[in-house]
């Protein structure tokens, strides 16, 4: 997985137009939850966990929570990225299922055993459970002990989780996830559908456009 | 469809059935039923119109509602002929009435004279097969103004100094600058460069039928759903419908060029949306799928006559791969550039289009761009710098200052022809009609990848002649993905190094020819779609007249 996932970021980076796009991000995986999402923000009822038990759903918002924490501004939790996770997992493929039915267990088994006493997630501290998840980033775990992969073969736990609770938090609102544009207040990102110029601060009272001299063009060619 | 289609029966024998309804085969639709012919378009996709255009990155990119489906149309890649493919996306092309037209980006850059002789003039090349073009810039040249006025293309003629001749300016004025243009073109001119207003197949200004860009923010890979980008769909399909002579077709997956016992072509054979399968007959087939489907489809029509594939006695069916080399590189500002709202590309330079290889060490060239292609979930998966951290407090406060003041420089390239590259059929794996999947035998001639380097350079110095308070680049690296899919069944004179003659017609089926990336002899500095739209418009021409000499069904 560490292989594939810097290879991703430099394939996504180092591809001509579209490909990038494609290359960024396991779309496939990531999206097909955000509907079903969308479906559980938009019912009147409160929304139940389809694939988590409600201790688990607690445990993964927890987590959710360390990757986009909420601070002054909504986190992955007022997001309902969680919500966004467990309606994609009953759409998902059966590897992503697995990632977090055996996920979910080795991250307990990993606080016992790093937090004598402790069996929750939720019931560590901020910084212990920082200290967990690095123990599950294969990016961020230098040195320490490593446990990424719960079983061979399978998805990287953190990064499956990470990638879902991005997807979740940053999706089109009108799509899925996203809940009330939590994610896009935060990064700045208007929901209207079409703008005008002037678009930012370098554009507003652009003088508009001016040939350079003839001259001086050929010359610079002939380098 | 908005207005009524003749139905052709199967047992109809057109006058030409077009295989793709893209950039090359929407235009041939158009052209050809417009001079009075009966044309039948076979399109795989769907008929998609801009009532079914959205911004949901659900549909397009994970469920790819425009685009080939990985399941359906699985892929298998390598790096060299020695090797086994292993099963790895490879490209990604348009798969909708209007092909990529619909989604592309709509950078519509005309190919140079040097494109088109730069074999002479730089000599052989090692590990390259590159060759000059049959034909030239001047004869293009009035087909590319007629892409720019037909279809409708904004942007400022003469406003670039390193410009070809042309013998018409710009429809229609350039699209607004955008704050990532600003940067760049300041920036460009202090550095002594000559960024100019992006040529865009987009609309500055509204067309019967076609709204001007509302600035929505969604062109790449996205269809528009004003009518704004000038794909095939909204400026030629239309105009094809309305001639009352030509059927477009969707849904329906061609497999076979079905030939009589003189090794003439009668018509296409496909799948309908049910999979049943049809000989649909013409007195000519036009190819126009693209640089992957069309040697694709030639190899899958391999028979007694042609055990190596239809039109094949080359050799070159599928080979001699081009992708365009290239990458970004990334800056931040200290204020909001909110690029993320409006079309993507608003500046251009093309300085360094044609380089003296003595003085830099590697022979191509190329063009930079100012841009912003970023969805926010891929903004946050590969838009921040590489050492920010993943996760936690600082990648979203990261995110949340950067998303807004985030521009990249796209530095597009030529890629050298290499025999090798290639597309080919996979010996094993087969795509959901049980046929044989597209194989990708792809590695960079090595001076793609210094050019890359090379232009990396100049748009860092760009970055900080702007002023950006960070800036960052990944070392560029061997592609094994595309989506310029171009010099697959190249152009010549010679049929023993080239599938196609200048009219387009095989050099060994008399009744067949293709127009689409495959036909490009080279790469062009990194926009290929303005060039193979100009390539359909001229193919029309050659084929109208071969067909009123009657030398097609002859």
């Amino acid at each position: 997985m560490n292989e594939s996932v810097s290879r991703r970021h430099f394939l996504s980076r180092s591809f001509t137009g579209l490909s990038a796009v494609w290359a960024s991000a396991n779309w496939p995986a990531l999206l097909a939850a955000a509907r079903h999402a969308h479906q559980a923000a938009k019912s009147a009822a409160p929304p139940k966990f389809v694939f988590f038990t409600a201790d688990e759903a607690k445990e993964i918002d927890a987590i959710t929570s360390r990757i986009i924490p909420s601070d002054e501004t909504p986190g992955a939790h007022e997001a309902g990225v969680v919500y966004f996770i467990d309606r994609g997992l009953t759409t998902f493929g059966l590897d992503d299922q697995k990632t977090y039915r055996e996920g979910l267990p080795a991250l307990q088994s990993t606080i016992e055993e790093m937090f004598p006493g402790s069996s929750k997630f939720t019931a560590l501290t901020p910084e212990q459970q920082d200290e967990v998840l690095h123990t599950f980033d294969e990016q961020s775990s230098k040195g320490r002990q490593r446990r990424f992969r719960t079983s061979p073969g399978a998805q990287n736990f953190f990064e499956t989780v990470r990638q879902h609770t991005i997807a979740g938090f940053l999706i089109d609102p009108d799509y899925g996830g996203n809940h009330d544009g939590a994610g896009w207040k935060v990064i700045g990102r208007e929901r209207e559908h079409m703008f005008q110029p002037p678009f930012g601060y370098y554009d507003k009272g652009y003088p508009g456009w001016e040939a350079a001299p003839k001259e001086e063009a050929k010359e610079a060619g002939k380098k | 469809m908005t207005v009524d289609q003749p139905k052709y029966k199967t047992s109809d024998e057109v006058d030409f059935v077009i295989v793709g309804s893209g950039a090359a085969g929407g235009i041939l639709a158009k052209e050809l039923s417009t001079n009075g012919f009966r044309v039948v378009v076979l399109e795989q996709g769907p008929y998609l119109t801009e009532a079914d255009f959205t911004h949901n990155e659900i549909e397009i990119m994970a469920l790819d509602k425009l685009t080939n489906h990985p399941k359906l149309q699985p892929t298998t890649v390598r790096k060299t002929p020695d090797e086994k493919a292993k099963p790895q996306r490879a490209l990604v092309y348009g798969r909708c009435v209007g092909g990529t037209s619909v989604h592309f980006t709509a950078n519509f850059w005309r190919f140079h004279e040097i494109d088109f002789i730069e074999r002479s003039k730089v000599g052989p090349i090692p590990g390259s097969t590159l060759v000059d073009w049959p034909i030239r810039y001047a004869d293009l040249e009035p087909y590319y103004t007629n892409v720019e006025w037909e279809i409708g293309v904004s942007g400022l003629a003469g406003a670039s100094p390193f410009d070809p001749p042309r013998s018409k300016p710009y429809p229609m004025p350039p699209l607004p600058v955008k704050s990532s243009g600003v940067l760049f073109e300041r920036a460009a001119r202090k550095l002594g460069w000559h960024p100019y207003p992006a040529p865009m197949a987009i609309l500055s200004q509204p067309r019967p039928g076609r709204s001007a860009c509302v600035q929505c923010g969604f062109c790449l890979a996205f269809g528009c759903e004003v009518g704004a980008k000038s794909s095939s769909l909204v400026a030629a399909i239309r105009v094809a419908e309305r001639t009352g002579r030509c059927e477009i077709r969707p849904n329906s997956y061609v497999h076979r060029i079905e030939l009589d016992a003189n090794g003439r072509a009668t018509g296409a054979v496909y799948f309908d949306q049910k999979r049943n399968v049809y000989l649909q007959k013409a007195k000519a087939v036009v190819v126009c799928g693209n640089g992957a489907e069309t040697p694709r489809l030639l190899l899958l029509s391999a028979n007694k006559q042609f055990p190596d594939g239809l039109a094949n006695s080359s050799g070159l069916v599928g080979k001699n791969l081009m992708f365009n080399s290239g990458g970004t590189v990334t800056g931040v500002y200290e204020q909001q550039l909110n690029d993320y709202k409006g079309y993507c590309v608003s500046r251009v330079l093309h300085d360094f289009y044609e380089l003296e290889h003595e003085k830099v060490g590697f022979y191509g060239g190329g063009g930079l761009d100012a841009r912003y292609d970023f969805t926010p979930i891929s903004f946050a998966f590969g838009g921040i710098p590489p050492e920010t951290p993943r996760w936690g407090k600082e990648f979203k406060a990261t995110l949340a200052h950067n998303f807004t003041r985030t521009m990249e420089i796209f530095c597009h390239g030529t890629s050298l022809p290499v025999e090798n590259n290639s597309f080919s059929l996979d010996p094993d794996l087969k795509d959901a009609w049980g046929l044989p999947a597209l194989r990708l035998t792809y590695k960079d001639h090595p001076d793609d990848l210094k050019l890359a380097s090379w232009l990396f350079e100049r748009a860092h110095a760009i970055h900080e002649a702007a002023g950006a308070v960070k800036k960052w680049s990944f070392p560029p690296q061997e592609q094994q993905f595309g989506v310029h899919l171009l010099g697959t069944c190249r152009m010549g004179n010679d049929p023993k190094t080239s599938v196609i003659n200048p009219d387009h017609r095989t050099h060994d089926v008399k009744n067949l020819f293709l127009c689409d990336g495959s036909s490009l002899v080279t790469s062009g500095r990194g926009q290929p779609t303005m060039t193979i739209m100009a390539l359909a418009f001229r193919a029309a021409d050659r084929i109208t007249a071969l067909a009123k000499r009657g030398e097609i069904s002859a």
